[in-house]
């Protein structure tokens, strides 16, 4: 077994807290939001819904045919499109 | 967890705490009260209004919105007669359609009656996403009450009232519309409600930038609106997230519009800014109170299943086959007997009464039109009890969820597809189930396309024209060519209708893309009284809007197939000779004429007058085009599609030149145009009933006779230049 280099330890602990949208976060891991995109109508719902910077959000699941993400946050769930999702940037 | 820019929390820890007593004591506006009941989607909103209600609520639209407005009459301990206004589900006040407007105008009376009080309904689960409504309304300083609603599904401690109603400076109830607990403290508070003067808001401390803007634009808001205080503070928050150059907003001063633009011109971000302080305040003062994420181990549980990619699937196309089959088949005993009786009731008629002209006018047109009404029922009563089971146990949302994918590929909303199934069965039913969209675009080009499906009065008229020109051979030795044809029929007019609604969507009903937002309410029992009174108060829907326009076109068909007469055969008559009396008269009648009239225009399809009768006869109903070309072609009126008589004449019919009249071209050509066009009154009676006006169903008509039009003549003269 070779001993993994700091410097890839480094590269891996800087991937998992890029910051990526929230279509791309995996299941179950809670994220936090740093920006809300979009159509202006459809991000100030997005945002009245409690989807604001800074709010812990974890995608609890996913439609079998791949749309649409239910999300959970604020103790609360709903459901949004992939297209839209990809909007909202997250880190962990 | 951090908060938005710009937020700040409240200086004093426990904003609010003082406004928790009662305020001055005021007297009612004379007249019955009106409460409004507002609250987000999913919050047991409609099951509260019919807990506080009786059984009678009056149904409309409010003005220049296909919106249904509904009020109902209760009487509350201590209050006596309410008037309950259940305002459409909403996540928020500000708006960007004149749809979204209404739930503002509703709770501020804009060009309709003011409430006294507003009831606010949250979800005791989903406390702090719900309290930001219920934040907007007190910002207007509205007298309002908030209904803690589900707090028999809350998991541990339920949030305290006590607090809750410190913080929000208005009495919190906790209640359960389903198990009725609560309900009378919930009287009690509204009652309060409408006798004291309601307690000032709670201070929200948004950015100084926002304040800034408040004091800019109330002078605004006050021109416009006539108002003061918190409710020209409020408003102003309401312009400043609501107004953009793309707004389709009514009654919003230019001035107004200008200040806001100028702000956004400026790079300012104020739906952040201020929603941002809003939640700050809801996250450190309610945060505390709203507890643990619901537990849903039974529904976690379900969805397991319902929301697995095999079983999920298998599991909605098994219930949409239930439905189907209920719809095609299963109605079918009752309609009988409805019809049954209607002929019953008709023939005591003609027992009883002299014969003669209002003899005629009574049991064709009346007993004929009532019939053609009632005769729907039972195929609205069966689909809105699955409606209101689905809806009521929460499987709905998630067959959208399902099936969104899908769906939105043809531009769809999810919930259109039961509306698209039951079209194969009637496209009355369908055209009703369209209410489970909440959005008007999504309503109306589920709407336009239903007609489309093919639906089971097409049927007779598909096996009538098969079974009359299509020889009952095997293609490749196997294949029935006539089941093959009536598959066909099927295929054909489900790709119609998807590909209708893909241009529709981006051409006529091209709205702005408007984002799905579902929520997967829990799994639940669906309760029978609230199924029960959402098929009651459709059926009375259909029959007191949809029936008078279905009988009064009854009455005007009737009319067009029987004037001016002909004199009657003597009593001696033959029957063959009352057959060919009866096609004469036909021929001479209004409709008789109109068909000649309207020869040339359906000649390049292949069609002559005759069928261009039965084209008009179709319009009671289309299977009326049977019995209608029974009467043309003087083989009498009792045959149905399977009758001998009526298929060996159509094969006997000749040209002028001595060809056949029917050819399989000309059948082929006959199905397309039954299959596309709007040949039923019942179907634009519909319509005419869920948008409120005449616009939509006319276009219905003209959109879908153009295209059968179009579509029959390329049938017909394509077939002709290959030869056929």
């Amino acid at each position: 077994m070779v001993a993994r280099s700091p410097s890839l330890d480094r590269v891996e602990h800087l991937a998992e807290h890029l910051p990526l949208s929230l279509a791309e976060l995996p299941l179950h891991q809670p994220a936090r939001v740093l920006a809300v995109g979009g159509d202006r109508a459809f991000r100030r719902r997005l945002l009245e819904l409690g989807l604001l910077p800074g709010t812990t959000v974890t995608v609890r699941n996913v439609a079998p045919l791949g749309d649409p993400l239910e999300l959970e946050l604020r103790g609360g769930r709903l459901s949004i499109r992939r297209a839209e999702a990809q909007r909202i940037q997250v880190e962990r | 967890m951090t908060l938005g820019p710009g937020a700040v929390a409240t200086p004093d820890g426990r904003a609010g705490a003082a406004c928790h007593d009662l305020g001055q004591w005021v007297a009612r506006r004379p007249g019955t009260p009106l409460v409004a009941l507002i609250g987000n989607p999913n919050t047991g909103k409609t099951l509260l209004f019919n807990r506080l209600t009786g059984q009678n609520a009056r149904v409309g639209n409010y003005p220049g919105v296909t919106v249904e407005r509904r009020i109902g009459r209760g009487t509350l301990p201590g209050v006596g007669a309410v008037d309950i206004l259940d305002v459409p589900g909403s996540y928020s006040l500000s708006a960007r359609s004149a749809e979204e407007q209404v739930a503002i105008r509703s709770v501020l009376g804009w060009g309709t009656q003011a409430p006294d009080a507003v009831v606010l309904v949250v979800d005791a689960n989903q406390l702090l996403r719900n309290l930001y409504l219920a934040l907007q309304v007190r910002e207007l300083g509205l007298p309002c009450v908030v209904a803690v609603n589900m707090i028999d599904e809350v998991h541990g401690a339920p949030p305290d009232m006590e607090r809750l109603s410190a913080l929000l400076c208005a009495p919190c109830v906790a209640v359960s519309a389903r198990t009725r607990q609560g309900l009378d403290a919930l009287s009690q508070a509204i009652e309060q409600a409408l006798d004291h003067r309601p307690a000032a808001p709670p201070r929200i401390a948004y950015p100084a930038a926002v304040e800034a803007d408040i004091q800019a634009l109330q002078p605004l808001v006050h021109a416009a609106w006539q108002v003061e205080g918190h409710r020209a503070r409020a408003l102003a928050l309401w312009a400043l997230t609501s107004l953009d150059d793309e707004d389709e907003l009514a009654d919003i001063p230019p001035e107004l519009r200008q200040a806001v633009a100028d702000r956004h011109a400026a790079g300012r971000d104020l739906d952040q800014e201020i929603i941002g302080a809003r939640y700050a305040f809801l996250d450190q003062q309610v945060g505390g109170l709203a507890g643990a994420p619901p537990r849903r181990t039974l529904t976690e549980r379900l969805d397991a299943v319902l929301l697995h990619p095999v079983w999920g699937f298998a599991v909605f196309l098994g219930l949409m086959l239930v439905v189907f089959q209920a719809l095609f088949s299963g109605a079918d005993p009752f309609i009988g007997l409805i019809e049954g009786l209607v002929e019953a009731v008709a023939g005591l008629a003609l027992a009883v009464l002299p014969g003669g002209l209002l003899t005629d006018l009574l049991v064709e047109g009346v007993i004929g039109g009532v019939g053609n009404v009632i005769v729907f029922l039972p195929q609205i009563l069966l689909l809105f009890l699955f409606i209101g089971v689905l809806e009521d146990s929460g499987y709905m949302a998630r067959a959208a969820y399902l099936m969104d994918r899908i769906m939105k590929a043809i531009g769809l909303h999810g919930r259109a597809f039961v509306p698209m199934l039951s079209g194969y069965a009637c496209a009355v039913p369908a055209v009703m189930a369209t209410r489970t969209m909440e959005r008007q675009r999504d309503r109306l080009l589920t709407m336009m396309v239903v007609p489309l499906m093919s639906c089971s009065a097409r049927l007779p008229v598909y096996t009538l024209v098969i079974a009359a020109l299509f020889p009952p051979t095997r293609l490749f030795g196997a294949l029935p060519l006539q089941g093959l044809m009536m598959t066909a029929m099927y295929l054909f007019s489900t790709a119609i209708a998807l590909i209708a609604a893909a241009v529709l969507g981006r051409t006529v009903l091209k709205g702005r893309r408007v984002p799905l937002i579902l929520e997967l309410p829990p799994i639940r029992l669906p309760s029978p009284q609230s199924v029960l009174r959402l098929m009651w108060s459709r059926s009375k829907l259909f029959l007191t809007e949809a029936g008078t326009v279905i009988l009064a076109c009854t009455i005007a068909l009737w009319a067009l197939l029987s004037f001016p007469k002909l004199p009657e055969p003597g009593p001696q008559a033959t029957e063959p000779e009352v057959a060919a009396w009866q096609a004469a008269s036909l021929e001479h009648s209004m409709a008789g004429r109109l068909g000649k009239a309207i020869e040339p225009a359906i000649a390049p399809l292949g069609f002559d007058w005759k069928i261009g009768v039965g084209l008009i006869g179709a319009f009671a109903a289309r299977e009326v085009f049977v019995s209608t070309m029974g009467l043309v072609y003087g083989v009498g009126e009792e045959v149905d599609e399977e009758s001998t008589p009526l298929r060996e004449r159509m094969r006997a019919e000749v040209r002028p030149d001595g060809s056949p009249r029917y050819t399989p071209l000309v059948g082929l050509s006959l199905m397309a145009f039954i299959a596309l066009a709007a040949q039923c009154m019942s179907t634009l009676a519909a319509v005419k009933r869920e948008t409120g006006g005449y616009r939509w169903p006319a276009f219905l008509f003209v959109y879908m006779t153009s295209l059968a039009w179009v579509v029959s003549l390329a049938i017909y003269q394509g077939g002709r230049l290959l030869g056929f």
